[in-house]
């Protein structure tokens, strides 16, 4: 086995060997976020994993589970002619019922990508004659940006910038996958970066009313490893907690001020993800004192009925009921050059992170 | 999408806005996160906003790292160009 890839192959190597001396059964562990996804495929982590554990791939790339109808919506705003659309680069070549982003700025809709929320407050300012839209997707890492861009608009009194929200949250929608029949997940890899904003707290029901073991780690090969055997170590002594491999970018309690400035802008409402379905308190809504700043009640839109895309499975992908691989379209009509779903465009995504890194077209161990 | 990297606080203006320096490229970014930062702290980053002021040394060791493997080559780029 080549360990050259590992950050720390000493370190690395002492890790697998832990890893394989704990004592359990069969073990599904997922995976939550996009960025362990590809630092797991990247590394060839599932290889080096004793036979008895699988790490599956979970809902935790935001493009992926974003909705056809919120990218049909975003594609909607992008096509009136007032709207300036603003997005991160993931989104652009997503593709919806009928188009992508890409497509509609091909097509010579003024769609931009931007770096920021900031970027597009700031473009804002320059076009006052416009509307100027931010896509917001993303989870708990991103949304006290956009929370934050919306207070500072107001406190500028900009008139023209509005957000088009589809911004999910993590927590209840793993409880949704634990209760899913479909898939047995044992424990979780939880997200490093989404944990740095709310602690560890919110994912403490897990363990106590499910009896499923979490571990929130960074996204180093050793980072992983580290979380890997730490849930072992759980299920072989019978525990079930939340406990944090990643204290240097994750304190317990999280960031309260990035807390507090998402529940002064934002509220619950429900999300539809990509492949489960509508998951009510998953969503954040722009609360009704913003409503100015939320380009869905700002600027209506006639929207087409949605069309699920033909042959894609990654709803299933996105469960963890499916490998990319399973998929009939994997490395055949569909690959990243020419993705047929949102797993394989976003970098992030698992048909991606499958295709880029691993012997694709059969398991990897 | 969810990725952070650290960054060290060279000056903050009257709008609580930083600059500071990733891997050598000046960037402007909020700190209305991190109200506690101050100039010469470490701070994570992501998409023009510090999320958590964090240890120099955790900065420093995550610095090199992304220096000695570009770990995430073919991503979205790590300092995005200016919009
Ligand atoms: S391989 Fe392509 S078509 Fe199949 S699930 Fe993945 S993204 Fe969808």
């Amino acid at each position: 086995m080549d360990l050259s890839a590992f950050r720390d192959p000493v370190i690395a190597r002492g890790l697998i060997e832990a890893i394989s001396k704990t004592d359990t059964g069969p073990v599904k562990i997922m995976e939550v976020c996009g960025t362990h996804t590809v630092s797991i495929a990247k590394n060839g982590l599932r290889a080096v994993m004793p036979e008895r554990v699988t790490l599956l791939s979970g809902p935790g790339c935001p493009v992926c589970v974003t909705a056809n109808h919120d990218i049909d919506h975003a594609v909607a705003l992008a096509q009136r002619p007032d709207v300036i659309l603003t997005t991160f680069g993931d989104m652009m070549k997503v593709p919806g019922s009928y188009s992508s982003l890409a497509r509609e700025k091909a097509e010579g809709r003024d769609v931009r990508i931007v770096y920021s929320p900031l970027d597009a407050l700031a473009l804002a300012e320059k076009e006052p004659g416009r509307e100027v839209v931010f896509v917001a997707v993303g989870f708990e890492t991103t949304a006290p940006l956009i929370a934050s861009a919306i207070l500072r608009a107001q406190d500028q009194g900009l008139e023209n910038f509005s957000v088009f929200c589809a911004h999910k949250t993590v927590p209840i929608a793993l409880e949704a996958l634990v209760n899913d029949p479909e898939v047995q997940i044992d424990a979780f890899i939880l997200p490093g970066h989404v944990s740095t904003i709310i602690g560890s707290e919110p994912y403490r029901f897990l363990a106590e009313r499910y009896g499923v073991p979490g571990v929130i780690t960074g996204f180093e090969p050793v980072d992983v490893l580290q979380g890997v055997y730490m849930i072992l170590k759980q299920l072989e002594e019978g525990r079930a907690e939340i406990e944090i491999a990643y204290h240097r970018g994750v304190l317990p309690e999280g960031n309260p001020t990035a807390q507090a400035i998402v529940e002064r802008v934002f509220e619950p409402t429900d999300a539809d993800w990509r492949g489960i379905g509508v998951i009510p308190g998953t969503g954040l809504g722009i609360r009704e004192e913003f409503a100015r700043f939320d380009a869905a009640r700002r600027l209506p839109v006639t929207l087409p009925e949605p069309k699920e895309i033909k042959g894609c499975q990654c709803g299933e992908v996105l469960r963890g009921v499916t490998l990319p691989f399973e998929c009939k379209l994997f490395a055949r009509a569909c690959t990243p050059e020419h993705p047929v779903g949102p797993c394989m465009v976003s970098s992030e995504g698992s048909c991606a992170a499958y295709y880029r890194f691993t012997d694709y077209g059969r398991p990897e161990s | 999408m969810c990725l952070a990297i650290p960054a060290r606080i060279a000056s903050i203006d009257d709008n609580r806005m930083a600059t500071v320096d990733i891997l050598g490229v000046s960037r402007v970014v909020s700190l209305d996160l991190v109200p506690e930062a101050v100039v010469d702290d470490w701070v994570l980053v992501h998409a023009g906003f510090a999320l958590q002021v964090i240890e120099e040394e955790y900065a420093v060791e995550t610095l090199e790292l992304l220096k000695s493997v570009p770990f995430f080559e073919d991503q979205e780029p790590l300092i995005a160009e200016e919009a």
